[in-house]
């Protein structure tokens, strides 16, 4: 699993936090458990997602796979077979298979994926606020004044038939850009495994990662706002 | 590791189950039957449970208390609209509804432990070893109050319980087993009082809880009172009678309902017929399906908003469903199958007893736990989202609905205001926006040391465990020490309540007991005074004149203890009895052996 750290710093003391058996004090080569009691051992706090299912840290995954990884791993976990053994082991389990279900569900997701990369990637790009681009709040502001037009009328009236339609209308405008924003995530995802694949270190490769990560968050960002305003307009419109 | 019990506690019936040779089977009674009615009765010789409790339902209707599990885990002010369908006499203290009964009250958990241990005593009975550890059964849709209520009943009952499992699930589980079922499934869980869906994917042993929605308030209790209502609506118009200030017939009335019901799954019309008071008469009417159908239709149809809402948030379309199980009585109704089969464009599974199957399931998981089974594996869903009060009366959720259990999430709190000592925290489960929309499961005080605002820097990690239960830990990240949380449920009983009711409980066990060893000590005396009185009768010209009187005193001793209330009297006055009169028959027994001889050659006897 080592080819895939290239910057995980922490991961040196990652192991050096988890090099001793809590049962035996043996120095540990196992994964999960100790090779000389084989008793569980606890998910390193330090250990990220990507890392806790053997995968490199790249935004597309076979969920296949994905999901075969984790039932395997939910049978070595789960505290339903932890009942016989000691308190100790007992909250291991349970403390390991918690973050195996927190895990899984942000992997498996690749909008949450995409967001856990950047939480665990984005160190220079991190404090960049992003803001929606203006023809998108422009089109947002109007859409606002609509809603409230719409709220106000009466709906049976020709008035409120003709604001729900175009109510209809643009949510599905924006259905639709959500979409756009969403091939557009893969298609910089993509862009990013290949960064990872080739892994260069000169300060190109640097610029090139940096862009893709910046460019991530602001995707991610407008996306949120444009689910919240679709969310709101599915509630009023129904 | 000792033997561990499945159970479906349910609103209506509640069963016992174990795993024999690799299959779960059900535990009968001594009639035979596997269904413990869940109804305790208050009755001059003390409290009974199950089939001998619901004939009180009629005689002593304020003193018999049935679908106790409504109110599991809840406060008065939550079935404060139905109050006036239950007979007995509901009151509220700290939190958690207690039910009169004579001069003392009980919780919720405590009538379910009376269940429980009546399901223990059949589950010893038959496995002739003690039984101290279960696996229950909850709907899923049951919040942790109502998880932590069930939790307690087992404690009381002196069943440890191991696990809390959903219904549904459970229900898959058996199915999964019995059908080696592979894909997607649907569960439609409508019982007593409650109704889940579920929707799991099943791939090589592992069950995978998808989604789950459902309502803990809507169930074949509804129906009845539904059915009930228009019998009572028609009795005011026709007879001028209101039968609502007659518990016992207001009982009668929802038990004709509830049997009508049932008839009508198998019939299209059946006969009603109730005794009115006063001697006024009887009320007798026709009803038919179709009457019955249109009466319940816009219940029925309340089940299926939760099974829209699960496949959306499984993100699944109808026909991605592979194979639909019923599960709970109500499902009998050939309406229920109807509306569902619509729902998911194919016909539900009916081949397995909806009854049983919960309680079925619930043994295959206790079999897991004591590492029986090792292939199958349940992964579980938290039917609601869990989250904290923050500013402005606003829920921020901290873990979503239908994520799957375990599952944690971690809080980093501070404080506002220089030397602040304390940080309150208030805990919700729900999906609504508001805070007073949601509910409020618990409270607790946050001890932070004095420091200026800002610096304390205090995580606190919300733990929800395999059962759905929330636990709740704190440690401050700048000395590393973690502190331990007293959380204070907002409707449930505190530890030492539990603690208090295990104590009585334990008593009432023993009293239990004795009171078991007298009735049957008396009945046994009974069976031997009259096989006495008839060897005399038969057997008084075959021996002595003083070993006659001798037995009659013997008996009339027997008879003399048999009225007091000491068990170990009445054997040591049996066994005089049986020493006394053995004699006589071992005449007898020689005498009716003589005469069936009689007429017959030595050859017909070799």
């Amino acid at each position: 699993m080592d080819q895939h750290h290239t910057h995980n710093t922490g991961s040196r003391d990652l192991r050096m936090a988890r090099s001793m058996c809590w049962h035996c004090q043996s120095e540990m080569s196992g994964e999960y458990f100790c090779e000389r009691c084989v008793k569980v051992q606890p998910v390193s706090k330090e250990t990220d997602y990507f890392t806790c299912f053997g995968l490199p840290r790249r935004l597309t995954i076979d969920l296949k796979k994905l999901e075969a990884k984790f039932y395997e791993m939910s049978r070595a976990f789960h505290p339903d077979f932890y009942q016989n053994k000691s308190e100790t082991e007992q909250t291991i389990s349970l403390g390991n298979a918690a973050t195996l279900n927190t895990a899984y569900r942000t992997l498996r997701d690749p909008i949450q994926r995409a967001e856990y990369l950047l939480d665990l990637e984005a160190g220079s790009v991190k404090d960049i606020r992003t803001s929606p681009p203006s023809d998108l709040f422009e089109e947002i502001l109007e859409l606002q004044e609509t809603v409230e037009a719409y709220r106000a009328s009466d709906r049976t009236s020709e008035t409120g038939r003709q604001l729900l339609t175009r109510l209809v209308a643009e949510r599905q405008a924006l259905d639709q850009r959500k979409q756009d924003m969403e091939h557009h995530l893969q298609q910089i995802c993509t862009d990013w495994d290949a960064l990872q694949d080739r892994g260069e270190a000169t300060s190109q490769a640097r610029t090139e990662r940096d862009r893709l990560l910046k460019q991530m968050r602001e995707i991610l960002s407008n996306r949120t706002y444009v689910k919240n305003i679709v969310n709101d307009l599915a509630a009023t419109i129904g | 590791m000792p033997r561990i019990v499945g159970i479906d506690l349910g609103t209506t019936n509640s069963l016992v189950a174990y795993m024999k040779d690799g299959r779960p089977c059900v535990i009968p009674g001594r009639t035979g039957r596997p269904m413990v009615p869940s109804v305790v009765a208050l009755t001059d010789n003390g409290l009974i449970v199950g089939d001998s409790a619901k004939e009180h339902l009629t005689r002593s209707p304020e003193r018999t208390v049935y679908s106790v599990k409504r109110f599991m885990g809840k406060g008065l002010a939550d079935v404060q609209n139905e109050l006036a369908y239950f007979p007995y006499s509901l009151t509220e203290r700290g939190g958690v509804i207690r039910i009169t009964l004579g001069e003392k009250s009980y919780s919720p958990p405590q009538i379910s432990a009376m269940i429980l241990r009546e399901l223990k005593q059949r589950a010893e009975a038959h496995l002739g070893e003690s039984i101290t550890k279960s696996v229950i059964t909850v709907p899923a849709y049951f919040n942790d109050s109502q998880r932590q209520a069930t939790k307690d009943a087992g404690l009381i009952a002196g069943l440890e319980v191991l696990r809390i499992i959903n219904e549904p699930t459970a229900a898959s589980l058996a199915y999964g087993l019995q059908n080696k079922t592979q894909g997607t499934i649907a569960v439609y869980d409508f019982g007593g009082g409650t109704f889940d869906i579920s929707i799991l994917k099943l791939k090589n042993g592992i069950f995978e809880v998808l989604s789950t929605n459902g309502d803990t308030h809507l169930g074949g209790d509804d129906l009845d009172r539904r059915i009930a209502d228009s019998f009572l609506d028609e009795i005011r118009t026709a007879s001028h009678i209101d039968l609502s200030t007659y518990p016992d017939h207001m009982q009668a009335v929802r038990l004709e309902a509830e049997r009508a019901k049932i008839r009508l799954s198998d019939e299209l019309k059946t006969q009603i017929a109730i005794e009115l008071p006063d001697g006024k008469g009887r009320y007798t009417r026709e009803l038919t399906r179709d009457q019955l159908e249109s009466m319940v239709m816009d219940i029925i149809e309340r089940t299926l908003t939760p099974c829209r809402l699960a496949l959306s948030d499984a993100e699944l379309a109808p026909a991605q469903i592979d194979e639909v199980v019923l599960v709970g009585g109500s499902t009998r109704m050939p309406l229920v199958r109807r509306r569902v089969q619509e729902l998911f464009g194919k016909q539900p599974h009916g081949d397995i007893n909806p009854d049983e199957v919960v309680a079925l399931g619930a043994a295959v998981q206790a079999d897991i736990l004591s590492g029986g089974t090792t292939d199958m594996l349940l992964l579980d869903v938290t039917p609601l989202s869990l989250g904290i009060e923050t500013m402005g009366g606003v829920m921020s959720s901290l873990i979503r609905r239908n994520t799957t259990i375990p599952a944690s999430a971690k809080e980093l709190f501070t404080t506002y205001v220089d030397g602040q000592t304390g940080v309150d925290i208030h805990i919700l489960q729900g999906e609504r926006e508001l805070v007073k929309d949601n509910r409020s499961l618990a409270r607790f005080r946050l001890k932070v040391p004095p420091l200026p605002a800002g610096v304390p820097r205090i995580e606190v990690t919300f733990l929800l465990d395999a059962n759905g239960i929330l636990n709740v830990t704190a440690s401050d990240m700048r000395t590393g020490q973690s502190q331990s949380i007293e959380v204070k449920p907002s409707y449930g009983l505190s530890d030492n309540e539990v603690e208090q009711m295990i104590e009585d409980s334990f008593k009432f066990a023993q009293e239990d007991v004795a009171a078991r060893k007298l009735i049957e000590a008396r009945l046994d005396a009974e069976a031997l005074i009259v096989t006495t009185e008839k060897s005399l009768s038969e057997g008084a010209r075959l021996v002595a004149q003083d070993m006659l009187a001798a037995i009659r005193d013997a008996l009339t001793a027997l008879t003399a203890a048999k009225g007091g209330t000491d068990p170990k009297a009445i054997r040591a006055r049996m066994a005089d009895l049986e020493q006394t009169a053995k004699p006589l028959s071992v005449t007898l027994l020689d005498d009716s052996l003589k005469r069936s001889l009689q007429g017959k050659k030595v050859t017909e006897l070799t």
